[in-house]
């Protein structure tokens, strides 16, 4: 005998001690599908066949089945359950998690049972074990389908036993092998001409009249209805006979709506309340025949819940499916496919309030429902909803997919009058309180987190640091929506072993040489506030593409994603700007986009340290050379008297000079702000736009591009000097050693050497994007004053880059992440994620000098 | 940082023997933290300056500790090594040791006298400014003078740094003058660079022996010296106090107005409590959750009333909620009262799981912290998902503002309040957040009322 089981189901052995339940278990499943409650008692208590523990080793056996079923996985019980009892709960466990419990009794005589039992010194009861137990066994048999097992198969006898095979069948909500391309059409509602119309849109080719009409798409595209083809609208049995057809002829799918199910027990005989716009349906299905009406009822019986396609990326339902029904099957699967869920609340006009089950979606499947109207088509967390509402005088949508584009037409009219009041101008009934996109959840971003980056594999973000980075994250940094980036940290360059300071190019060189990089771009480094620009072509723009009702342009935030500025006119004034630039070089065309997100040093710097230019750096200079001055000036006395104090002088006097080179050397990046005019924006990286990731552009694109952009303003946009070096040529190389040489001479803060091309794999994978190799006058900042003196050089090069590289690289991998997630428009728990993760990776302790 | 001494005792070379240090010499000391040096720019009948020159180690200073807040520059840049600090102090005690001892091998009896003394430090810096060098200087016998040095001559809108010079004229017996550095400049600086212990208590009184019992800022002194030790700065004052039998209620009346200060933030934090507590009660509510309880004194109130039988308070910072733990005493709790207690670490821009289920949500002085464009995650977080039958909202009342003389108009009583609303604003936004979520609200004061003005807090009750 062939006994089909659906993959995803819990088998439930049923036989007495001796039957073969295990023998069977393991030729027909993997060893892992199979829980034994002989193991699970040995498991508690070290001996399999310890009946005083049948308590607990049915915990652990049901707590591991839930846990399996959770995740999706067949799972068999091999145990005696032959007493009702013991099977009520494995019906329950299968039930909880939405998939169906299956039976396979084996029924064996009384005779083999104890030959076999008799045969193990393991098992020492007697015989009366067995016969009461397949009394037990025989007498429910008949009442398993009462218990709720939805699939029962009795093999009778050890030869049924040994020739049973077991086939293991597909549900049939899963189509995961139909990849598309789909056009998946919203709740159309008896509106047949705006169907053949939207139709038309999208390239399927309809024929022959309403009465016998075929659908099909020269390039094979296949239609999917979201269900609620029916009701209110002017003609339902055309767009039904349309929609079978093509379901019968063209391999379209339909899942039902509630409409249509209530249509289809009406139908059948059943006694619904003719409401909700049933009474049109039945009216103009008085006009077909008889065969007509029956033709739909059996169709739409037919029909399945939900339907799972493009291998598990893409779920279909009408009014949704959350993650762990999808692929289930069960009477609440079903009932949420069609109805959704309800708070059990009612609104203000006595309708049920729906749970918002999207704005929890977490899934990683696309789901496209319809169900309930809203003025426009917008994805919440990966989820769409598509019924614009069309009978009601709004649009009838599609989605393509994979493009993810919408296409729609207008309704011809107002077919049918909401209850809740219309919206103002489009006609369409006013939209469910939702925002954009959604509210993240504490879930998303608290707790050890193990995020995939496309670059770097996983990186891992440590408890203590997510605690760390909420906090920032919730009192300090912009809307969530505005953060689609947060700059990884860069490294120093390797220290110098000798010389006067402590880093210069010649490392720098040398890493990416010998890491097999031939070209790199050496970038003149400001010295200011870094400063990232999130920015749209206008306001209205940037409502659409960020989700944020704030009225802004644009923001700029600080590389822990601060607001930069905290007068609001000035960061419009500033954002505008910028924009004002882009437009002018014809930037936004260029790109095709029409928002961008920028790199860029906010010059000068006492712009944003002010305070901390008064409280450290001004104050340590204003200490240190006062005291030191007169010191010198005492000691100056002190050696006429008395020579031996010429080695303390000349020492204080060394240390006074340092004091003024901190000084001279923190003075050079001040200068007083008054406004939006006094200030310098150096842009060095176009990060993202519409469709792509600019970060993974080489660098000289880069350079060359913002050099245009800061020629359109260029009294206030500075263009970043840079030299491409080819490391194989030591005359390069020497030229661009003079170059730094000379900058840092003039008191600029150093260069940024990058690799050409990003993303450049070495011997020992990723190479530094980047590494930074600062003057000697400007380490004074960083180092202190005196870090000059040689005892304070030598105990300095000591410092290990190595914990800085590793974080360089696992930011770097979570900041593109973010923006290549924000570009694939996905939903903001997942963009959000990532940079959540820069913030969390920036907590570690890393000397902050380096 | 440099300390000169200088005298015009006759003959002032004498001051070599005073201060046990060779007047020809050029000596230098190691001290843990760096050198000091000691040199003579001058040494006649007339006059002998002796110069203590800190030369302390920035980089030996800041290896190898890894104090909380290490992840800041500020560790490893800042004015420590260059200023009068408690290092001068501990090179005080080493170097010269035996001078502030008192103890003079070539001239004892010099020891023991008042001489002219000059003395120069520079730079100092002080919190309190001229005015407080002044009064613990002047009751000494010094004739003070002070001259604040500009941050950056180069950028004079940056105002003024804090050090100063400062010298010090007067006749002093040279062990008491060491020892008033020795005490006065760690407590002008407000800081000190190691653990304070018993044992600094113990210095304290040693070295203030002869003079800090008389002086009118003494307690200043002994709260600063002892710093961050107010219990030790108590025990300190109970023994100067007893000493000198001064009635313990006598308060300088600089004190007593500070107290007045606190005595009023106190009564209306109290009042607000109060009043929060008022409502829960009236509410009926059993479950409640303290949304931003930060140390946790109104978990303490609803811990203290029966009526409360699930109490959870919710932090975004993980160090407050360990204070609040640390102070409701958690670990010595009684089961009993444990049980009816969590802590929980969440943000009110994070919809989260856990604030469901309760009766109601008390958010004390906590919007007002939050960006106003991220106030709508804030509504949609605790109106409609927590969804509490009741909840509290306090913040202060701008126009109350006006009320507090030290209150500069337009700014916020608070450096991290975002904004603060009149009672209009916080109405309209109340009435705004209730019709879209189904709430009903009302609005109480809290503190005392004026006539046009209202009350310094003002209080959103939403009931669902």
């Amino acid at each position: 005998m062939n006994l089909t089981i659906p993959e995803l189901s819990l088998v439930v052995l049923i036989g007495p001690s001796g039957s073969g339940k295990s023998t069977f278990a393991a030729k027909h499943f993997l060893p892992t599908e199979v829980l034994s409650s002989d193991v699970c008692r040995g498991l508690v208590s070290d001996d399999p066949n310890n009946q005083a523990v049948t308590k607990q080793a049915f915990q652990v056996l049901q707590h591991i089945a839930g846990l399996r079923l959770a995740l999706g996985r067949l799972t068999v019980v091999d145990a005696t359950n032959v007493q009702p009892e013991s099977r009520k709960p494995l019906v329950q466990l299968a039930r909880e998690h939405d998939c169906l419990p299956v039976a396979i009794v084996l029924n064996v005589p009384a005779q083999v049972c104890r030959e076999r039992n008799a045969s193990r010194d393991d098992r020492s009861f007697g015989p009366h074990v067995v016969r009461q137990q397949l009394a037990q066994l025989r007498r429910n048999l008949r009442g398993l389908r009462r218990e709720g097992f939805r699939s029962i198969h009795v093999l009778d006898g050890v030869e049924a036993i040994e020739a049973a095979t077991i086939e293991r069948t597909k549900l049939w909500t899963d189509h995961r092998e139909r990849t598309g391309p789909f056009d998946i059409i919203g709740d159309v509602h008896g509106c047949y001409d705006e169907l053949v119309e939207l139709l038309g849109k999208l390239g399927h080719v309809v024929e022959g009249d309403a009465t016998a009409p075929r659908v099909h798409h020269p390039e094979g595209r296949s239609l999917v209805f979201v269900g609620d083809l029916v009701d209110r609208g002017p003609r339902s049995p055309e767009v039904m006979r349309l929609a079978m057809a093509a379901v019968r002829e063209s391999g379209a799918i339909w899942v039902p709506g509630n409409h249509d199910v209530k249509l289809q027990r009406k139908l059948a005989g059943k006694d619904v309340r003719i409401t909700h716009g049933l009474a049109e349906t039945l009216e103009q299905l008085a006009q077909e025949p008889e065969s007509f009406r029956a033709e739909v009822e059996e169709f739409v019986r037919g029909l399945v819940s939900h339907v799972l396609l493009d291998g598990g990326q893409l779920v279909v339902a009408h009014a949704g499916m959350k993650e762990a029904y999808q692929g289930r099957a069960s009477a609440r699967v079903r009932d949420f496919a069609l109805y959704g869920e309800t708070t059990g609340e009612t609104d203000e006009f006595g309708l049920p309030v729906r749970f918002d089950w999207a704005s929890e979606y977490r899934g990683r499947a696309t789901v496209v429902y319809g169900h309930t109207p809203v003025p426009e088509a917008q994805w919440v967390n990966g989820t769409i909803c598509i019924d614009t509402g069309c009978v009601f005088g709004g649009h009838l949508t599609a989605l393509r997919y994979p493009e993810r584009e919408l296409v729609d037409v207008p309704a011809h009219k107002t077919w049918y009058e909401s209850v809740k009041p219309l919206g103002t101008t489009t006609g369409a009934p006013a939209a469910p309180a939702r925002p954009y996109d959604d509210l993240l959840d504490l879930k998303d971003v608290i707790g050890k987190r193990i995020v995939s980056t496309r670059i770097r594999g996983t990186v891992t973000l440590r408890e203590e640091n997510a605690a760390g980075a909420l906090e920032v994250m919730s009192r300090f940094a912009v809307d969530p929506r505005w953060l689609v980036y947060l700059p990884p940290t860069m490294s120093p360059s390797e220290t110098c072993r000798e010389g006067p300071s402590l880093e210069h190019p010649r490392e720098a060189f040398a890493y990416y040489r010998e890491a097999g990089v031939p070209h790199v771009v050496c970038e003149e480094k400001h010295m200011g506030s870094r400063s990232v620009f999130v920015l749209a072509r206008d306001a209205a723009t940037a409502a659409e593409r960020f989700g944020v009702r704030d009225g802004k342009q644009g923001v700029v935030y600080t590389r822990t994603g601060r607001p930069f500025f905290t007068d609001q006119d000035l960061e419009a004034a500033v954002i505008s700007r910028v924009a004002r630039a882009i437009g002018k070089m014809g930037l936004w065309e260029r790109l095709d986009t029409s928002w961008l997100c920028l790199d860029a040093e906010l010059l000068p710097w006492s712009a944003k340290a002010q305070a901390l230019l008064e409280t450290q750096y001004a104050a340590v200079g204003v200490a240190g050379t006062t005291g030191l001055a007169r010191a010198v000036e005492l000691l100056d006395q002190a050696v006429q008297r008395s020579p031996e104090c010429a080695a303390l002088r000349d020492r204080t006097a060394a240390r006074q000079a340092m004091l003024e080179d901190f000084v001279a050397a923190y003075r050079r990046y001040c200068w007083p702000v008054d406004g939006m005019d006094d200030l310098r924006v150096a842009p060095f990286q176009i990060l993202a736009g519409e469709g792509k990731v600019h970060a993974e552009r080489d660098h000289a694109w880069h350079m060359e591009t913002l050099a245009e952009l800061a020629a359109h303003d260029p009294e206030w946009l500075v263009a970043t000097t840079w030299l491409p070096v080819d490391l194989t040529d030591p005359v390069q190389e020497a030229a661009a050693v003079r170059w730094w040489e000379e900058r840092t001479a003039a008191g600029g803060e150093g260069m940024v050497v990058k690799c050409r091309e990003p993303l450049t794999r070495g011997r020992r994978g990723l190479v530094q994007p980047a590494v930074k190799c600062r003057g000697r006058e400007y380490l004074r900042i960083i180092y202190g004053p005196e870090y000059t003196a040689p005892e304070n050089l030598e105990r300095l090069r000591g410092r290990s880059l190595h914990r800085k590289r590793s974080l360089a690289l696992r930011e770097l991998a979570l900041g593109l992440e973010a923006l290549h997630r924000f570009v694939d428009r996905e939903p903001l728990y997942r963009v959000h994620e990532c940079v959540f993760g820069v913030l969390a990776l920036e907590s570690e302790p890393v000397d902050p000098r380096l | 940082m440099l300390l000169t001494i200088s005298t015009t005792h006759h003959p002032a070379s004498d001051l070599g023997y005073l201060l046990v240090k060779h007047p020809d010499r050029c000596q230098t000391f190691d001290l843990a933290f760096g050198k000091a040096h000691v040199f003579y720019p001058e040494c006649g009948d007339e006059r002998c300056t002796a110069a203590l020159l800190l030369d302390l180690d920035p980089v030996g200073l800041v290896r190898g500790r890894k104090a909380p807040g290490a992840a800041t520059l500020g560790q490893y840049v800042n004015d420590r090594p260059y200023v009068a600090s408690s290092f001068l102090a501990v090179a005080i005690s080493q170097v010269l040791g035996s001078a502030m001892g008192g103890r003079c091998k070539g001239r004892p009896e010099l020891a023991e006298q008042a001489i002219p003394l000059d003395v120069v430090v520079e730079p100092v810096p002080a919190r309190g400014g001229e005015v407080l060098i002044r009064r613990l200087f002047e009751p000494l016998g010094y004739e003070v003078d002070v001259t604040r040095h500009a941050l950056d001559a180069a950028f004079p809108s940056w105002g003024e740094s804090p050090y100063y010079r400062v010298e010090l004229k007067g006749q002093q017996r040279m062990r008491d003058l060491l020892t008033h550095l020795y005490v006065l400049v760690p407590v002008l600086d407000h800081e000190k660079h190691y653990w304070v212990d018993e044992a600094e208590l113990a210095k304290l009184l040693a070295k203030g022996e002869s003079w800090l019992q008389g002086h009118p800022e003494r307690e200043l002194i002994a709260r600063r010296y002892l710093y961050r030790q107010p219990r030790l700065a108590r025990q300190a004052m109970a023994q100067l106090v007893e000493e000198d039998g001064v009635d313990p209620d006598e308060k300088t009346e600089a004190g007593a107005r500070r107290e007045d200060v606190l005595e009023e933030r106190i009564r209306l934090d109290d009042q607000r409590r109060g009043a929060v507590l008022a409502v829960l009660k009236e509410a009926g509510a059993r479950r409640v959750i303290d949304l931003g309880c930060g140390e946790g004194k109104l978990l303490r109130a609803l811990l203290d009333d029966k009526q409360f039988e699930h109490v959870v308070g919710m932090d975004v910072s993980p160090r407050v909620l360990e204070m609040a733990a640390k102070r409701l005493r958690v670990e010595q709790m009684p089961p009993r009262k444990r049980e009816r207690l969590q802590l929980l670490h969440g943000s009110l821009t994070y919809r989260d799981e856990r604030l469901a289920g309760f009766d109601a949500a008390c958010l004390v002085e906590v919007i007002e912290h939050l960006d106003v464009s991220r106030l709508q995650a804030l509504e949609r977080v605790v109106f409609e998902f927590a969804r509490p039958a009741t909840v509290i909202v306090t913040t202060p009342n701008s126009e109350y503002n006006a009320l507090f003389e030290t209150l500069p108009a337009g700014s916020f009583r608070h450096a991290d309040h975002r904004f603060e609303w009149t009672r209009d604003e916080l109405q309209r936004w109340a009435q705004a957040v209730a019709d879209k979520h189904g709430y009903q609200a009302r609005f109480l004061p809290v503190g005392p009322a004026h006539p046009e003005l209202g009350t310094p807090t003002q209080m959103a009750v939403f009931v669902r």
